[in-house]
């Protein structure tokens, strides 16, 4: 099946049912518990700085430890399989010194997460890969310098770039949509806008995008301050496949937030939070039937289209939550009245 | 339609702010972010930021101000406008905001090249555009070229580009009129008919535009320019203008405006005759001073002296001459603030004394305040050049609406009337959490907090703040008021867990004199001690009657319920099942059905209506209140003010179990849908009275009578916010008010018609049915529509299943805050019973038994249960810290 048969069947399937994310890449890779050599292989074996803890770089020193979680999810009922890219931009990688590699882990992590999906796709079930763009270390929209409010540690055009090439790579790896997750400062993920919509000139079509925020504490609002609705209308010109919210509250608390996107978004809405609230080990509790008992009903209070699990979340909780909302109908997209929908930390409607 | 108009900050624009230029130039971004947040706070919903200056770095300046206000919340919870001639300032600018802004603006000036290029980049961006009536060959000036050029650029935006339609706002350009130039003569009509064509062949775009332009003739005469401004937004937005860049304090009242100058106004804004120019500079001379001319009302008190006539003017409302006296006692006072501490403070004291001795009352206080503000807002801008510039103030009061609840007009009220008598008041609005009120009490460092709310569960949220207060170690004085606070809770309840002085106010009334006495260095100590003795006495007395209310137990009251004889009735099928959404419902029509006796209350004048428009005491003064608010009534139905929305359902159901209404999902009663929980008196009855619950009136399972339930949730109140809020910015409290008691009103008015609508035609069970308006607020027809939250079902959750059942927030807009009030606050609920024996009655007091029962029905805690009905229990519940309502 080539590029736009698999986005239409992924339109058509989201009509049908809820479509099924996987769960958390990070916290398989610590279950691992990879060494220092894991990581280098033999590709970095001469590398100056450490270099456990970047996942990211798994995909090209230990392809087979990612294949596989890719393959547990897979088997677990997942739809869609994410590529192991969250960190892998110039603006992350240049932490660990590896920022001349970001070509390389975005082609080879979609590789690897296009080839498990190709292999559990059967004639009457699709699967499919999707390219992450994470959030990236930096952020636009504060100053790093509490004594100098106005300063910025980078720049609109430096995520600008770096998510161009994260992107043309991912794409050039093969992925069939992107999703842009874990935006705690809109100005980021607007720059990433910016990026695609310029990759999709480039291209010549358009891949389905689900750009997904996060909020981050139970004020109910983004890192950078926004509400939910301020949030969304700050990138409805992306005009994505679909929009949502991961990681951080867990389902519990993520809820009102979920809903209130369900109320205000005329696209597809996904979620996909943790495992719960992280203990005092930092570890996530909840249980795969307690995740999806949530899910569930959110499922079945039509606020979802897509599903999927974050930080935490296991094949188990992937399993658990495809029983739960298996025969559930998919939220409706709704029909919004056309108005100005403008915004700064808080939304501001103007009716036409 | 939406009636709202969107208000453009304008002051941080340095070619339009002198002081915000000079502050910019000197690089103090410090006090020019200061002039942004003023903006927000007074109200503008956009703030406008241009940096366009020659001899400054624009681009530089446009990023560090727009990265600065990022890390001010308060200033950046609103959209930007980034405004510049430049596109490179531009495009620097929106590479700093998160929100989505809107560009101030692109045209076709210089060609169609450019401004597509610069249009795709706008889409990448996502930012909202201001196009101006501008192309190769300049600007439009007349109606057909502002409608041409608009047309094509939409055409270009829309379908060369993908830009949204409703992203766009066009400026059709406002120029001065009445300039001599006979050319110019057309331009106020010519913006105006524009806008209308725009509109009607462009419908989702908007239209923006510079109010002050146009009467920038008259410069130096304020009433004339203020005329000007207000006749000319009165006929833009009717034609479709819905944003613009406006100083609310250069608007007066369209209605205000003189009948004769708003002729010769109207006559040169819609270019109506060839002399109109000449007939309006003549006119000008004699409405720039004291407006002497105004005909029929007695104008003798103008002869007196200024202070005199300043007096006069506050003491009776009047609005129209007071900038001028002020201006007058301006120029003859030393420094302008002995104008504000001699004649103004000097008439508030009047009409603080006749309000205290009953001879003016709240409404004609409130009225009096918007006279003083329009007098101090003239003597504002002087004072900000002098030293000590600030009035001293007879004390600071935080008030708030606690968190859950959104009522606040009696807050706004006692706000008003406590700014009349010289205190500070700082309001923080609704749903105001507690750490917010202690912040800012501490850091405002005020004299007294004062907490309102309406719901029965905000008393429970007063307790918590009281807690938090005595855990903070404040010592401030607390003050309790709203509709179901009572001396008694706060007495119990309030009082105990606080060491400071927590008081009751029960009117806005005697807010006065609580406030003074407890900031008073005199008074204060006695009056804290009575309080105290008498608030101890409530307390005693509560503690010995606690046991004397008898109850039967719980499975008796169910055996005495109210049993119909279902066998010989057959309940009528409503004409659908599910769920039916109402937009934009008519509000012309809904007057005659509006229950005045509520909006008098509303403002201190108890009385029943009609009767107390002749009352001697206060008639009159309801007259006048009537005539007011039936003038803004006029104005909220003709322009489509406010929006009324809701949506009604029904179901079959059943009662199971006595109590419970259970609700099925269609007509086989197969799967239920859900569970309407219901509570029974429990109060002793003699022979042949039952112990009622709203279940009785819905037919038992095991009856086999397949009957019905119905639910509403109506709102009208969705825009009442900001058209208050528009008032109060022009120093209008009098109708901010006003606006949201008539909101309040017309949603009870919109219940009753739906319920009327109802019985005649969705469910149908009384067709033939015709009662005059009297019978209708007097409830004279069959069937009832009880509220979760009033007595008959006093538990505010079941509102919870209720908005589910009818998906309220989606399909009515109304929103439930944390304690289960409704938001916008203008909106009103219930449910349908269509017995023609069902009826409304009080729960009473209830007991445990029946508690621990309805808990688990509900499946949560009794004590949570407890919490819920704490003013309905018959006991004390066994956590009484945990449960402090009453």
């Amino acid at each position: 099946m080539s590029r736009q048969p698999r986005t239409e069947a992924l339109e058509e399937i989201t009509r049908a049912r809820i479509l099924v994310l996987d769960g958390a890449m990070g916290t398989e890779i610590q279950n691992l518990a990879l060494t220092e050599e894991d990581f280098r292989g033999d590709l970095l074996a001469a590398h100056n700085n450490d270099l456990k803890g970047n996942n990211d770089l798994l995909s090209l020193t230990k392809p087979e430890a990612i294949q596989a979680i890719h393959a547990a999810f897979l088997d677990a009922g997942a739809d869609v399989v994410t590529t192991n890219t969250f960190n892998a931009t110039v603006m992350s990688q240049a932490d660990y010194g590896t920022e001349h590699l970001v070509h390389d882990i975005n082609v080879a992590a979609a590789r690897i997460a296009v080839e498990a999906a190709r292999a559990a796709t059967t004639p009457e079930r699709t699967r499919f890969a999707a390219g992450a763009l994470g959030p990236t270390s930096k952020t636009a929209s504060i100053s790093p310098d509490v004594t100098d409010p106005g300063y910025r540690a980078i720049t609109f055009d430096q995520l600008r770039d770096g998510y161009l090439q994260a992107a043309r790579s991912l794409v050039e790896g093969g992925v069939d949509l992107l999703i842009l997750e874990t935006v705690f400062d809109t100005l980021n993920a607007k720059a990433a806008i910016f990026a695609l919509e310029e990759l999709f000139a480039e291209l010549g079509f358009r891949l389905p995008l689900i750009l997904s925020g996060t909020i981050t504490d139970l004020s109910g609002r983004t890192l950078t301050g926004q509400t939910t609705e301020a949030f969304w209308n700050s990138v409805r010109h992306a005009r994505p496949f679909a929009i949502g919210l991961n990681c951080s509250l867990g389902a519990e608390h993520m809820r009102p937030y979920v809903a209130e996107l369900a109320r205000v978004a005329d696209t597809r809405i996904s979620a996909y939070p943790n495992a719960g609230l992280p203990n005092e080990f930092g570890e996530y509790d909840e249980t795969p039937e307690q995740t999806a008992a949530f899910l569930g009903e959110w499922a079945e209070s039509g606020l979802v289209n897509i599903l999927g699990g974050c930080c935490g979340t296991t094949p188990a909780h992937t399993s658990a939550i495809v029983a739960a909302v298996a025969d559930v109908a998919p939220r409706d997209i709704p029909e919004m009245a056309p108005s100005l929908r403008l915004s700064g930390l808080e939304a501001l409607e103007v009716r036409a | 339609m939406s009636g709202l108009f969107v208000n453009i900050g304008e002051r941080t624009n340095v070619s339009g702010s002198a002081k915000f230029k000079k502050l910019i130039m000197e690089g103090d971004f410090d006090t020019a972010l200061d002039v942004a947040r003023q903006q927000v706070e007074n109200g503008a919903q956009i703030i406008d930021i241009n940096m366009d200056e020659g001899l400054l770095e624009s681009e530089e300046a446009m990023v560090r101000f727009l990265n600065l206000i990022a890390a001010e919340p308060d200033i950046s919870r609103v959209p930007v406008m980034i405004d510049s001639s430049r596109w490179s300032v531009i495009e620097a600018g929106l590479k700093c905001v998160q929100g989505k802004a809107v560009v101030n603006s692109i045209s076709l000036k210089e060609g169609e090249e450019s401004f597509i290029h610069q249009a795709e980049l706008l889409r990448r961006y996502g930012a909202a555009v201001v196009v101006m009536a501008f192309d190769e060959n300049g600007q439009a000036e007349t109606e057909d070229q502002k409608v041409e050029i608009c047309a094509r650029a939409y055409k270009i935006l829309t379908e060369t580009v993908g830009i949204a339609p409703e992203d766009i706002i066009f400026d059709p350009n406002i120029f001065a009129v009445a300039t001599g130039i006979e050319e110019h003569n057309d331009y106020g009509r010519a913006f105006i008919e524009a806008t209308r064509r725009i509109k009607a062949q462009m419908p989702d775009v908007h239209v923006s535009g510079g109010l002050s332009n146009v009467s920038f003739s008259f410069r130096g005469n304020n009433r004339v320019r203020e005329a000007m401004h207000s006749a000319f937004l009165y006929h833009a937005i009717r034609a479709g203008m819905d944003m613009g860049i406006v100083n609310a304090g250069q608007l007066t009242v369209y209605e205000d405006i003189p009948a004769e100058l708003l002729e010769a106004v109207e006559d040169v804004l819609l270019n109506r005759r060839d002399d109109a120019t000449e007939r309006l500079l003549d006119i000008a001379e004699t409405h720039r001073g004291d407006g002497s001319k105004k005909a029929e009302a007695d104008l003798s008190w103008r002869e007196g002296d200024v202070n005199a006539r300043i007096s006069h003017a506050l003491v009776n409302g009047i609005g129209d001459f007071v900038e001028a006296d002020v201006e007058e006692a301006r120029l003859q006072a030393k420094r302008p603030l002995d104008v504000i501490e001699g004649p103004l403070m000097s008439g508030m004291n009047t009409v603080g004394d006749l309000f205290g001795a009953g001879k003016m009352f709240l409404p004609q206080v409130v009225k009096s305040a918007r006279v003083m503000k329009k007098a101090v807002a003239v003597l504002i801008p002087y004072m900000e050049d002098e030293e000590d510039g600030t009035p001293s103030k007879a004390g600071k009061i935080l008030m708030a609406t606690v968190k859950g609840d959104v009522h606040d007009i009696g807050k706004n009220i006692v706000g008003v009337v406590l700014q009349c008598n010289n205190y500070d008041v700082i309001d923080l609005g609704v749903m105001v959490p507690v750490t917010q009120i202690i912040d800012t009490a501490r850091k405002e460092n005020v004299d007294i907090i004062g907490l309102s709310g309406l719901i029965t569960p905000s008393l429970d949220e007063m307790c918590t703040v009281a807690a938090e207060m005595e855990r903070e170690g404040l010592e401030l004085p607390l003050l309790v008021g709203g509709a179901t606070t009572s001396k008694l809770h706060t007495a119990v309840k309030v009082a105990p867990r606080y060491h400071g002085a927590a008081v009751h106010v029960p009117d806005a009334s005697k807010a006065v004199g609580v406030v003074g006495n407890l900031l008073s260095d005199n008074r204060r100590q006695e009056y804290v001690a009575t309080v105290r003795d008498s608030y101890q006495r409530i307390r005693d007395t509560h503690a010995r009657g606690q046991q004397r209310d008898d109850r039967v137990p719980y499975t008796k009251a169910r055996k005495n319920r109210l049993a119909l004889d279902w066998s010989n009735y057959t309940p009528s099928r409503p004409s659908f099942l599910g769920l039916k959404a109402i937009e934009d419902f008519p509000l012309d029509g809904l007057e005659p059905l509006i229950d005045w006796t509520p909006f008098f209350r509303t403002w201190d004048l108890v009385g029943k209506y009609p009767r107390i428009l002749e009352d001697k005491r206060i008639g009159e003064a309801a007259r006048e209140l009537l005539a007011d608010a039936r003038a803004l009534l006029k104005r909220i139905v003709d322009e489509k003010w406010l929006s009324a929305r809701g949506v009604i359902g029904f179901w079959p159901a059943n009662v199971v179990r006595d109590d419970d209404i259970v609700l099925y999902e269609d007509d086989t009663r197969a799967a239920r849908r859900d569970i309407l929980h219901c509570l029974r008196q429990q109060m002793p009855r003699e022979a042949g009275r039952a112990n009622m619950s709203l279940a009785d009136f819905i037919a038992p399972e095991e009856s086999g009578v397949e009957d019905y339930i119905g639910a509403f949730a109506v709102s009208v109140g969705a825009e009442a916010d900001d058209i208050a809020r528009r008032y109060e910015e022009a120093h209008d409290d009098y109708n901010a008010i006003m606006v949201k008691a008539l909101a309040d009103r017309l949603a009870e008015a919109f219940a009753e018609r739906m319920h009327q609508l109802v019985r005649t035609e969705h469910w149908g069970y009384a067709k033939g049915e015709a009662f005059d308006n009297e019978g209708l607020i007097a409830e004279n027809y069959s069937g009832i529509r009880p509220a979760p939250g009033y007595p008959a079902c006093p538990d505010h959750t079941e509102k919870g299943t209720l908005f589910k059942l009818l998906d309220a927030e989606a399909r009515a807009g109304i929103k439930l805050t944390e304690s289960y009030a409704m938001y916008p606050a203008a909106s009103v609920s219930g449910l349908y019973f269509s017995h023609p024996e069902s009826s409304y009655f009080g729960l009473g007091k209830i007991e445990r038994d029946q508690i621990e029962d309805y808990a688990k029905r509900k499946r949560i805690a009794p004590e949570e249960a407890e919490r819920w009905l704490a003013p309905n229990l018959a006991y004390e519940p066994q956590f009484p810290q945990e449960s402090a309502t009453l």
